[in-house]
């Protein structure tokens, strides 16, 4: 099936962002990761276990009514580093995003390591993962210095 | 200090240490090798001022804030010496259990008010990376006194001392680390230094405490030669250290597990016989029965001299990180008690 058909199964939005090539699966992660839930007022399109030819299958969501900043974008370095990312004005792409991976992941994500100064949630200071390698991705936790499991990463975002 | 939860990253206190700019010491890593050298040598000159037979205030009008949160009497006692052998003042946070942390004081807010009492901070905490983020939280430098099962720097440096005070020198000896390596913060942060200064390790554990993945693959990066094995008693022949851990029943949350390594390693004076002369075994105490009384007495045991030599590697590390220079000659600029 084209990428074409794939994005007709939900309706084309007139303003908002649409953030395609998600890897399968983590559709509700990144929803998560951009703070979108229940009294988020906006209608939100989600897709998930679409056929894609670059990915075998992959997820889509569509935002309407919202342009997502850089910044917010950036939260999804750990899961969809290689969203591809549409501002849409009018029915049209007007600006194409991508999602920049920096040299710090802040207070996204909360460190696996459960005798990590910064498991008490009360504590003020930001959670901060250093990259310490790109490809592989490899984070270490700023305070503890603990490797990630970045499968186990993805259940601890904030 | 108003830290902005968003932007705190940009906001970490640093220290101006005689044109160095450190922020404490949260890990070997703090300290170039060059630095941990001199250190060293200010150690050596301080010898006479531990041993209280000269009398040299460096640090008078200072005060260490010594924060213990888990039990220590080393570590806390050779502080608090150090400080006052030095003519500096230190203000205890007593006992964790009468103090604000059972109220639910945060760690942060704990170091907003210490930071504001004293010109440095020893602190010793049950959590991994709770220097650092004391560090973080701070204007005055922190000394990492031992992070849960993380690094002890403070300790690494005695170590060090002691290790040279013995063969005159860091570079190419053979240490092998015995005991609790998964959780012993010492071995952690001992191990690192070492590997700087090229020496070649063993590490000898039972598997379950075998050292951290994370921290091997970290000392091969930087050109280590690790052995790994269960087996010690084989391996202490052509070492010049044998570096002895207790394990570390508190680390356990299941008996069944402690009880399956507990006295994996038990040396003896009769293991001794074919180790080199000037091999010297180590031990950052307390002990259990790792190592027999009848060590004590041979020309190998350093472990008591190592526990007193905490205070002298303290006294320069406070100097060090409070920017006061210890005289080259300590005989002509103190005097007698």
């Amino acid at each position: 099936m084209s990428n074409e058909h794939s994005m007709r199964r939900v309706t084309a939005i007139r303003n908002g962002t649409v953030i395609d090539h998600i890897p399968q699966g983590h559709a509700l992660t990144v929803l998560d990761m951009l703070g979108i839930d229940d009294k988020t007022s906006v209608p939100v399109s989600l897709v998930m276990n679409v056929p894609s030819k670059k990915m075998g299958s992959k997820d889509i969501i569509k935002v309407e009514d919202r342009e997502l900043t850089q910044a917010e974008l950036d939260r999804l370095a750990l899961v969809a580093p290689d969203a591809h990312v549409a501002i849409i004005r009018a029915y049209t792409v007007a600006e194409k995003m991508t999602i920049n991976l920096g040299d710090e992941i802040v207070n996204v994500v909360q460190c696996t390591m459960s005798n990590c100064i910064t498991s008490n949630l009360r504590e003020p200071l930001p959670h901060r993962l250093k990259v310490v390698s790109r490809d592989p991705l490899e984070l270490r936790c700023h305070y503890c210095g603990r490797p990630q499991d970045l499968d186990e990463l993805v259940n601890n975002v904030l | 200090m108003f830290v902005d939860k968003d932007n705190v990253h940009e906001i970490v206190a640093l220290v101006k240490v005689g044109g160095t700019t450190v922020s404490g010491l949260i890990t070997m890593d703090d300290l170039t090798n060059e630095e941990i050298l001199e250190i060293l040598d200010d150690a050596e000159r301080l010898l006479p001022v531990a041993n209280g037979e000269l009398y040299l205030p460096l640090l008078q009008g200072r005060i260490l804030g010594n924060l213990f949160f888990e039990p220590s009497t080393r570590t806390r006692m050779s502080f608090e010496t150090a400080m006052k052998r030095l003519g500096g003042d230190v203000v205890n946070l007593g006992d964790v259990k009468t103090s604000s942390v059972v109220k639910g004081e945060t760690l942060f807010d704990t170091i907003q008010m210490v930071d504001g009492y004293t010109d440095i901070i020893a602190m010793r905490h049950p959590r991994q990376g709770a220097a650092q983020y004391a560090q973080d939280s701070a204007r005055v430098p922190i000394l990492n006194g031992g992070d849960g099962a993380g690094h002890h720097p403070t300790q690494t440096m005695l170590d060090l001392f002691t290790i040279k005070q013995a063969h005159g020198k860091l570079e190419g000896l053979k240490v092998v680390l015995a005991g609790d390596l998964r959780y012993g913060r010492t071995v952690h942060s001992l191990s690192h230094a070492l590997t700087r200064f090229g020496c070649e390790l063993v590490f000898a554990s039972p598997e379950l405490l075998r050292m951290p993945a994370e921290i091997v693959s970290d000392l091969q990066a930087h050109g280590a030669t690790i052995i790994e094995t269960e087996d010690l008693y084989s391996m202490m022949n052509d070492a010049d250290v044998v570096y002895m851990t207790r394990i570390q029943k508190e680390r356990f949350s299941d008996e069944d597990e402690y009880a399956k390594v507990a006295g994996a390693y038990k040396l003896h004076a009769n293991h001794l016989s074919d180790v080199k002369a000037g091999m010297i075994i180590m031990h950052p105490l307390p002990r259990v029965d790792e190592i027999h009384p009848s060590v004590d007495a041979t020309r190998h045991a350093r472990y008591f001299e190592q526990a007193f030599n905490g205070v002298v590697a303290r006294m320069a590390l406070l100097c060090k990180l409070l920017g006061v220079k210890v005289p080259s000659d300590v005989n002509k600029a103190g005097g007698a008690l």
